[in-house]
């Protein structure tokens, strides 16, 4: 295995190598695998009323996190968008926030 | 029937006591409508994330009901009217009840399976029992 050659983040246990995936794999390190937080937790129905959970998954700007950001599967990232959408149609959620 | 999530948002300038006047109110309007009220919950008072009709803040209330498509028309038609609510949603919950069933019994049926294959764990180099829980998966 070849080793990185600068600046492997010292606190995270590597799980598996990741060659850069944006630049271009000149900049190899580690990262540790991103999992589906409703698949390890064992949540079958997500709630728009459950605001805390459902925020998470939502930018500073109100957009919605993209899957390879947050790691969730699929399946999750469908259910979620939609409870997203919906507690933005309630006000729980902003359409867009900040300025 | 089919069981919906009906969401309204009260002014917040409203009294508790005409909130629950309103939700009174609101329970008849479904049992006259052939609907079935299953839970009232009151999720209280919260900043709402954008300003509606000037507001900043907001009462929810949520019914969980059982009915029809007439039974929600007719709910829906009176939040209208209502001046106290600003706003308000209906959702059907059918297919996420339905959903959240499945993954359910996928679940239990997996760990069931895992279970049964967890006594012999000892022959990991050996490739055939892992390919065909993966073809299954």
């Amino acid at each position: 295995m070849p080793v990185p050659r600068e600046g492997a983040p010292s606190g995270e246990r590597p799980q598996r190598r990741e060659g850069g995936s944006g630049g271009g794999g000149r900049k190899q390190y580690f990262r540790r695998r991103k999992v589906c937080k409703f698949c390890t937790e064992k949540i079958d129905m997500i709630d728009y009323k459950d605001v805390r959970l459902v925020g998470e998954f939502v930018a500073e700007r109100g957009k919605i996190l993209p899957r390879r950001l947050t790691g969730t599967c699929s399946t999750h990232q469908r259910a979620l968008s939609e409870a997203i959408k919906r507690a933005r149609n309630i006000a729980l959620l902003p359409f867009a926030a900040g300025a | 029937m089919r069981n919906y999530e009906m969401i309204f948002i009260v002014r917040p300038d409203v009294a508790d006591d005409d909130v629950q006047k309103l939700i009174t109110q609101m329970e008849g309007v479904v049992a006259s409508a052939g609907g079935k009220v299953e839970k009232v919950e009151k999720m209280g008072r919260r900043r709402l994330a954008y300003r509606v009709e000037k507001q900043r803040e907001g009462f929810y209330v949520l019914f969980y009901v059982q009915g029809t498509g007439d039974t929600v028309k007719e709910f829906e038609r009176r939040l209208k009217v209502t001046d106290a609510v600003i706003k308000h949603m209906t959702v059907c919950t059918d297919e996420i009840l339905q959903r959240a069933a499945k993954f359910k019994t996928m679940r239990t049926k997996q760990e069931a399976k895992r279970r049964r294959s967890k006594p012999a764990p000892a022959p990991a180099p050996i490739a055939p029992p892992a390919p065909a829980e993966n073809a299954q998966a």
